[in-house]
Parts: structure tokens; C-alpha cells; sequence
């Protein structure tokens, strides 16, 4: 098992569509919110999702596959 | 270490994540013990390095430290180039002086210590270039293992410099956004350090001593203003907490510390974009395209905190085009006999472009960070005409005085 601590960036069109309530029923992958934040046109959530490698790829290519910007919780630590 | 976010404590330890909230973590020092200790006297008596600050940093005094001299680079006055901007009270602080002439070595000679002393035997980093330039060196130094992850299509100068150290190079035919999505996973399944990752809090910590230097060589006086490029935003933060700390501990005589501008590029302008917005803690991501490559952070870590500090400490986030990033360059260059690479020519630009804006009257003390060495992308003044001043001429002095007018 892993896992990956990802933070999700939702554009207008995204802040209604339950991705993370799918992210769960489509893959074998446990979600955990560890925080938040989401207005009515744009919204932010750091999540830890845990499962298999593959898994994980998968997960992660669908959100990006539904229009979220996925990108390590922390952001860019490239210096 | 604390959590930035939650306050969540943890141990000191090779983490950079809150586990609760997935905000960052900072060292954090017993205050009460340092203030009986931390003297200007003591920090003079100290070595001409940047570890005459080790008291305010997290390497305890029994570690041998992984030095190759790095730090009390010299704070310049810069009178032609302030004559030229209206400032009569402008200083340079000179980071390309360091070991791999960027200010990297700060950081990165920290968190080696840190990393030797508990136990680690191979350093990582995932680098825009002077970052694995300093680990390779301080790895080679420290006899340690070294793996730099860097993007396939680094500038050739970078690669060479990083090259001779003998690393394990890793070129990522990728992005800088891919090049840290496959280290974010890495830290996750290697025993390595990454200096840049999982031992973040640690380097970040190296950060504060260029601010230290900066008011001990001022006379133990605080700037009213210091513009600093913002990449990831890591050493930003860092230095907002080193004022605090020398004012904290009685070093400096202002109670007040100074105001902290960013300067980026706009080819990679997270940070100002959102400083310019109603929701300036709300940074979104971009791609970069600029030659700034040393800055050019499409989703920076620390942007946030960037924007809350310059707004609370009075200061700004400004950007500037292609063009004024290589004049900047030329103009630190020909007033101050200092090369810088493309991120001081950032910084020295935003300065200008403040300055002719009026936003000091000219008595003030403003200091700007420049933070690399030219020589690191001479290539972008190669192809922007970099011998403006060149002629050619026969080997006879009749040539000479036809072409050269003297």
C-alpha cells in the first residue's frame, strides 16, 4: 500500500461535481480530507488517498481526466 | 518542529508535512535558553561564515558541520546604481560570493549537517540548478552519497557545474512540475535526505543567516526594505523570521523588522498574480516560460505565506517582462561591477521599476538579495546581444583610431 498527499484545485465548473465521492466508488483507494477550501467559483483541498501503486495513477489520471489540477500537497519544493 | 498551520508539534525529524493538516513544518527553539546566550559579542567572535550563527540554527554544537565557508558575503553600498534610481541608502548583498556562487550553499551547507549527523548516507534534490550544484559540492565534501534530479533540459552551464562533483545525475525528460511529483514519491520509498523535501525545515532554517549578515554588516541595523526573488517562497519566510529573531534577541536596536518585497518574473508570476487579486493568500498555479529558470515555480510552496508577509510588513509583490529581466542585468553590471544570473536580474529590475515608480523618497535603507552568479545564464545575454559595446578593428593603429573614438 501508499499513498500520496495531493492538493485538488477546482476551477467554476468543478465545485459541484462530487469527484472525490467518486474517486472512492471507482477505485480501490480510501480518501481522508485534511483540509479545505472552497467558495462558490474555485476551491482547494488537500487529501490523502492510500491504495495500491496502481491505484493511486489511476485515481490521480482520472481527477486530472475530470478537469482538477493535481499537485503534491506541499506544491512545488523544486529549487 | 511546529505546524505552521494547526501548531501541531512534532520531534525534530526527516519531515516536512504536518500529518494532521499537510501544512509545512518550521524548527522552532527554546527562546528563553537562546536569549541568555545569543550575543552580537559571541556572534563576532565566531567564525567569517555564516556559522556564526549557529546558535539560531538547528545543528547542535557537538555536530561537525559540512563547511566549505559559505556566507558573510559582502553587503555592498551601491552608490552608482542608487545615483541612478534615487537612492541614497541602496545596498547590494552579494550571495554569488558563496562557494557555488548562488545562495544555495546557505541552505543546503545546514541541511547536510543536519542529514550527516542523523544518520543519512546518500543527499538528494530535485533543482532548477543551483541547488544540485550546492548539494553536489556539499555531498562531495561530506563524503556522502549524492542523487540530483534535475529537467533533461537544464541550461549546459548548470549541468557542467553540477557535473564535476561527480554526482548521480538524474535527467527527467519532464518538467520542473514532474521532476518534484517524482521526488514527492521518492522521499516516500528511499532512506534519503531530500534537501528540499523531507528535510526541508532544517534547510529552510540556512535561509535566515543571509538577514543575519545583513543587519550585523549594516552595524547592527535593520533595512527599511528588502526585495528578494521569490521562487518557492521558502527563503521569503525565512528571512521575515530572522528579523523577527534579531530583534527578538536584542541584536538589532529597531523593534519594528523591515518590509519585505518579492520580485518575480512575469513568465512565472504565481505569487504577484495573486498579490494583485482581491484573494492575495489564494495562489494559483501556472506554467512557467521565463528565462528566470532558477525561480520559475509553477506552484510554489510557500506563496501564500509570500503575500501575507509582504502585505503585514508593508511590502509588495512585483514582476517584470523578459526584456527588463536581462536589462536588469546590464544595469547591475554597469553601475556595480556585479554579474548576476537571471534571478538577480529579477530583483534588480523589480528594484529599478519600484524606484522609478516613487516609491521611496531616497533616504531609506534598501537592500536587494542577488542571489546567483551571471556566469550560471550567461547564455541569455549571449542571445541578447551581450558585447553591446564591441567593435572589431585591424591590428594597426590606424584601424583602432578610425573605429574607437577617444
Amino acid at each position: 500500500m501508499g499513498r500520496r498527499r495531493l492538493k485538488l484545485i477546482f476551477g467554476s465548473a468543478m465545485v459541484k461535481e462530487p469527484v472525490i465521492y467518486q474517486l472512492g466508488k471507482q477505485f480501490a483507494l480510501v480518501t481522508n480530507i485534511r483540509r479545505a477550501d472552497v467558495t462558490r467559483d474555485q476551491g482547494w483541498v488537500l487529501l490523502e488517498i492510500t491504495g495500491e501503486a496502481e491505484e493511486l495513477d489511476r485515481g490521480v489520471a482520472y481527477l486530472e481526466s475530470r478537469g482538477v489540477k493535481v499537485e503534491p500537497a506541499e506544491g512545488d519544493l523544486v529549487e | 518542529m511546529r505546524c505552521r498551520e494547526c501548531g501541531a508539534e512534532y520531534e525534530l525529524q526527516a519531515t516536512h508535512v504536518c500529518e494532521m493538516c499537510f501544512g509545512p513544518l518550521d524548527v522552532v527553539y527554546d527562546q528563553a535558553a537562546l536569549k541568555k546566550v545569543v550575543s552580537r559579542d559571541r556572534i563576532e567572535k565566531g567564525p567569517k561564515s555564516m556559522w556564526r550563527y549557529r546558535d539560531l540554527l538547528p545543528v547542535e554544537d557537538s555536530v561537525p558541520v559540512v563547511t566549505l565557508g559559505e556566507g558573510m558575503t559582502p553587503l555592498v553600498k551601491a552608490e552608482r546604481l542608487g545615483a541612478e534610481l534615487g537612492l541614497r541608502n541602496l545596498y547590494l548583498k552579494n550571495d554569488s560570493m558563496n562557494p557555488t556562487n548562488s545562495f544555495k550553499d546557505r541552505v543546503v551547507s545546514v541541511a547536510i549537517s543536519w542529514a550527516r549527523a542523523h544518520g543519512f548516507e546518500t543527499i538528494a534534490c530535485a533543482s532548477t540548478g543551483n541547488l544540485a550544484n550546492a548539494v553536489a559540492a556539499y555531498a562531495a565534501r561530506a563524503g556522502l552519497e549524492c542523487f540530483v534530479f534535475i529537467p533533461v533540459d537544464l541550461e549546459p552551464a548548470k549541468v557542467v557545474s553540477i557535473g564535476v562533483f561527480d554526482p548521480n545525475v538524474v535527467a527527467v525528460r519532464g518538467n520542473y512540475d514532474e521532476v518534484n511529483r517524482l521526488c514527492s514519491q521518492l522521499v516516500e520509498s528511499t532512506p534519503w535526505a531530500f534537501c528540499n523535501i523531507n528535510i526541508r525545515p532544517f534547510y529552510a532554517e540556512g535561509s535566515k543567516t543571509l538577514t543575519f549578515e545583513t543587519a550585523e554588516q549594516l552595524g547592527w541595523k535593520l533595512p527599511d526594505e528588502i526585495i528578494i526573488p521569490i521562487a518557492s517562497g521558502c527563503q521569503f519566510v525565512r528571512h521575515r523570521q530572522a528579523a523577527r529573531e534579531l530583534v527578538e534577541y536584542g541584536l538589532v536596536r529597531e523593534d519594528r523588522v523591515p518590509k519585505f518585497t518579492g520580485a518575480q518574473a512575469l513568465g512565472c508570476a504565481p505569487v504577484y498574480n495573486a498579490f494583485k487579486s482581491d484573494t492575495p493568500e489564494r495562489v494559483l498555479p501556472v506554467k512557467p516560460n521565463t528565462i528566470a529558470r532558477s525561480i520559475a515555480i509553477g506552484n510554489p510552496s510557500d506563496g501564500m505565506y509570500v503575500n501575507r508577509i509582504a502585505l503585514e510588513t508593508g511590502g509588495v509583490v512585483e514582476a517584470v517582462t523578459e526584456e527588463e529581466i536581462v536589462a536588469g542585468i546590464r544595469l547591475l553590471a554597469r553601475t556595480e561591477g556585479i554579474f548576476t544570473e537571471t534571478a538577480g536580474g529579477v530583483t534588480i529590475s523589480v528594484l529599478a521599476k519600484l524606484a522609478r515608480a516613487g516609491r521611496w523618497n531616497g533616504d531609506e535603507v534598501v537592500v536587494a538579495y542577488v542571489t546567483g552568479h551571471g556566469l550560471k545564464t550567461a547564455d541569455v545575454l549571449a542571445t541578447a546581444n551581450g558585447h553591446s559595446r564591441r567593435v572589431e578593428i585591424e591590428p594597426t593603429l590606424k584601424s583602432f583610431r578610425e573605429v574607437v573614438k577617444i
